[in-house]
């Protein structure tokens, strides 16, 4: 530490210099954390589901329906607590494709199977109380400035209504969540639903299954679709988590694509940065004879040249990091593009890891370089 | 004016003829400059190929009516008699006797993606023998075409390659959808290719959907003709649909995506660009700072300044090229034709599809490289115009 002021002075000896390549590395650490966050937007439902949460749908495909009669025959398997069926509903709002999750369930069943969404006691019981009721997240509410008691027409596109392709919902409540919930959700009641279709009655998407063991999970599963094997519709019944996960991977290996846009620009600043620091150290060649006389000694000087590197990257890539978690995490941005906002803790910890790393491997080649340096070499050298 | 040229050119040469010297801080430029193209060029390259996919698959003279409020025909419903209203009306091509339009079912069916093992919503046709009509790139390339009436199935190349269950030869059996797969068509890389096609017949009874369809597929008699099919369609009171052209609905679909795709793809090259300039700047910072010297010993000669202004800009602008030009090549080499499939959400299928690095991102790659060399040129030129001859032959 004592050191400190001898590293700074070093880098403040060509203030341009400097100035560039940690823009260099805000640059790159400010992409970390976008790439991060459009992953995050793709697998966001992963990060939601819950361990204890199962769904049942048909087995051919979701888009299929399974029978509302399939929910007695759930609640009365052993080791299931509680179970809702939800129906996707999808249609437009503004004549634009709705951008947020619209379905029909039983609210009150629903709203515990989530405890994470939070309801006013009174807006759930409106919304009992009206046939029209829904429940909005939110997210959603703010984007369209929705308040309670506004009424919202959503054209069906699946589902016609009896009069007409326009659905008509009252905004009862308005739910909310700690950061790591999605707040996006369009709710409404089944039985309004089921009643106003005018095709399809008495089916529903999928069911929601919250097992009172999450380690019975995958046994309670293979009993629901034995037991459902011979019915109407067969059925396939995975976590919550799986039937997420699976679904994110549907658009491709995003993953994979970030680690590759990633690398590159790694290695990119990884160059940039260690030829800056090659060059500093070419340019104080006899400064540095200088300190080894003085009697620094080498793994003294080899930290010292380390230290000026990492000094960059980690000032550079830690405070870039750190606004962009705090700013988006704790922010309510709404984009059409990306419906959901998540800078995941343990990216944050990722980036500051890659920070350090970046400091350390650009700085050790020019550091070794300078350790290397022979007194006489040194001094003789202008 | 010819002699200012000459000056510059002089410099310019002088400048360039001697990177060498400079080889690391120049390679960091380069490689800077290349690692942005190469990501832009192909992450742009998804967008195109994937737009390719869809927009080869529609005609503009053919009309697809799906029911009113509909999207896409995922979402659409059709009853079997509305779709026989739908084929009386006037503008529609027939081929002898037959009219050609087909009622289609258009569903998806749970199967494993061989890249990453996980289920996929693959979609199914359910065709009716003038399907192959209103589709005349389409051949069957391997196997034979399917008989109607049984629940034979032909499948698509790309569909093949991406998803596993449904090889040639082989048959797929679930409680309720039985489907023997006798051949494998392609359809010039359009969408098309990514689906199952089957007798929509067979389809209706696994599917427990009775007797309805997804929508229509009209092939009509000229493109003037779309007009009074469409006003038709939408006065009779029989029917609450909605017509558009076949094209016009496929280029529609690739909005969602696309947007997606360029929207993230410039953000990343911005970003990266940020990056690539800074490198750029700190390395003719110290070409200049190397040339001191020899700059000002021009300038003592009697070059002038804008010839040195120019030199500076010539060496970075060289450097930011060849780093265009080797990364557009890296990509074109690494991505061109990488064959994925991905989620249209629009349709909520799987859309199987190849990276499509074009010309015209090629260029675009170039342009942003020599934008970049630009601007890291620009900063380090004034200031080695600007150096004081008398101090600068003073220094070393």
């Amino acid at each position: 530490m004592k050191y400190l002021y001898l590293v700074w002075r070093s880098l403040m000896r060509r203030k341009v210099r400097t100035a560039f390549t940690f823009g260099c590395v805000v640059a790159s650490f400010m992409l970390f954390s976008f790439l991060t966050i459009v992953s995050g937007a793709f697998t966001a439902g992963v990060e939601f589901a819950g361990a204890n949460r199962l769904w049942l749908y048909d087995k051919v495909s979701i888009i299929q329906f399974v029978p509302i009669a399939y929910l007695q025959d759930i609640l009365r398997t052993p080791g299931v607590e509680a179970a809702t069926d939800c129906t996707w509903f999808g249609g437009s709002y503004q004549d634009k494709p709705s951008q947020f999750a619209t379905f029909a369930t039983d609210l009150d069943e629903y709203l515990k199977l989530y405890p994470e969404f939070r309801v006013a006691p009174d807006q759930l019981k409106a919304a009992l109380a009206d046939r029209q009721g829904a429940i909005v997240g939110r997210d959603t509410a703010t984007k369209y400035g929705w308040k309670v008691g506004d009424r919202i027409p959503l054209k069906g596109d699946i589902w016609m209504a009896k009069d007409g392709i326009t659905w008509y919902f009252n905004i009862d409540g308005i739910y909310d969540g700690p950061s790591n919930v999605d707040k996006t959700q369009f709710l409404f009641r089944y039985e309004y639903f089921d009643e106003n279709r005018r095709a399809g009655k008495g089916n529903v998407s999928w069911y929601v299954i919250k097992v009172s063991n999450p380690e019975q999970a995958a046994s309670i599963a293979a009993t629901l679709d034995d037991h459902f094997a011979n019915s109407q519709a067969e059925t396939k019944t995975a976590p919550e988590k799986a039937v997420l996960a699976d679904f994110a991977k549907q658009t491709g290996n995003i993953g994979m694509m970030l680690t590759m846009i990633l690398a590159v620009v790694f290695f990119m600043i990884l160059l940039i940065v260690a030829n800056t620091m090659a060059q500093s150290v070419r340019e104080r060649t006899s400064e540095i004879g200088v300190l080894k006389t003085l009697g620094f000694s080498d793994p003294v000087v080899l930290t010292l040249v380390i230290s000026e590197s990492v000094l960059i990257a980690v000032v550079g890539g830690w405070v870039t990091l750190f606004l962009m978690f705090f700013f988006v995490g704790h922010g309510s941005f709404n984009m059409a593009m990306l419906p959901v906002f998540i800078f995941k803790t343990s990216s944050l910890f990722t980036g500051l890891g890659l920070a350090l790393l970046l400091g350390i491997a650009s700085g050790i080649l020019p550091a070794v370089s300078a350790m290397r340096l022979k007194i006489t070499d040194a001094l003789r050298r202008n | 004016m010819f002699r200012w040229i000459r000056q510059t050119l002089i410099v310019t040469m002088l400048g360039v003829r001697t990177i060498p010297q400079r080889l690391g801080p120049s390679i960091v430029a380069i490689v800077g400059i290349a690692g942005v193209v190469v990501v832009f060029v192909s992450v742009l390259s998804i967008g195109v190929g994937f737009r390719a996919a869809l927009v080869g698959a529609g005609s503009p003279g053919q009309a697809i009516v799906m029911r009113n409020g509909s999207e896409s025909e995922m979402t659409s419903g059709l009853t079997g008699p509305e779709t026989d209203i739908i084929k009386q009306a006037p503008g529609i091509a027939r081929d002898g006797g037959k009219v050609m339009a087909a009622s289609e079912m258009y569903v998806v069916i749970d199967l494993d993606k061989r890249s990453t093992g996980t289920p996929a919503n693959v979609p199914i046709r359910g065709i009716e023998p003038v399907s192959f009509d209103l589709r005349p790139d389409l051949h069957v390339v391997q196997g034979r075409a399917l008989q109607f009436g049984t629940n034979e199935a032909v499948v698509g190349r790309a569909a093949v390659r991406e998803f596993s269950g449904i090889d040639l030869g082989s048959e797929y059996v679930s409680k309720q959808l039985s489907l023997k797969i006798v051949g494998v068509f392609e359809s010039k890389g359009s969408v098309a290719e990514s689906e199952i096609w089957c007798d929509a017949r067979t389809l209706q009874g696994a599917y427990r959907r009775g007797n309805s369809y997804q929508s229509v597929l009209a092939k009509l008699d000229s493109p003037a003709a779309f007009q009074p099919f469409k006003d038709w369609l939408s006065t009779n009171p029989q029917l609450n649909v909605t017509t558009r052209l076949e094209s016009d609905y496929y280029a529609e679909q690739t909005t969602v995506m696309t947007g997606l795709i360029n929207g993230v793809g410039y953000v990343i090259a911005i970003l990266m660009g940020v990056a690539a300039v800074f490198g750029a700047i700190l390395t003719m910072y110290t070409a200049v700072a190397t040339r001191t010297r020899e700059i000002a010993t021009l300038r003592a000669l009697g070059f002038n300044a804008w010839s040195v202004v120019a030199s500076v800009l010539g060496e970075s602008l060289s450097l930011a090229a060849i780093g265009g030009v080797s990364g557009g090549l890296l990509a074109y080499v690494a991505f061109n034709g990488y064959q994925t499939a991905t989620m249209n959400f629009q349709t909520f299928s799987q859309v199987a599809f190849a990276f499509s690095v074009t010309p015209s991102l090629l260029i675009q790659g170039l342009v942003y490289a020599l934008v970049m060399g630009f601007v890291g040129g620009f900063f380090p030129a004034i200031r080695a115009a600007r150096l004081p001859i008398s101090v600068a032959l003073r220094e070393l």
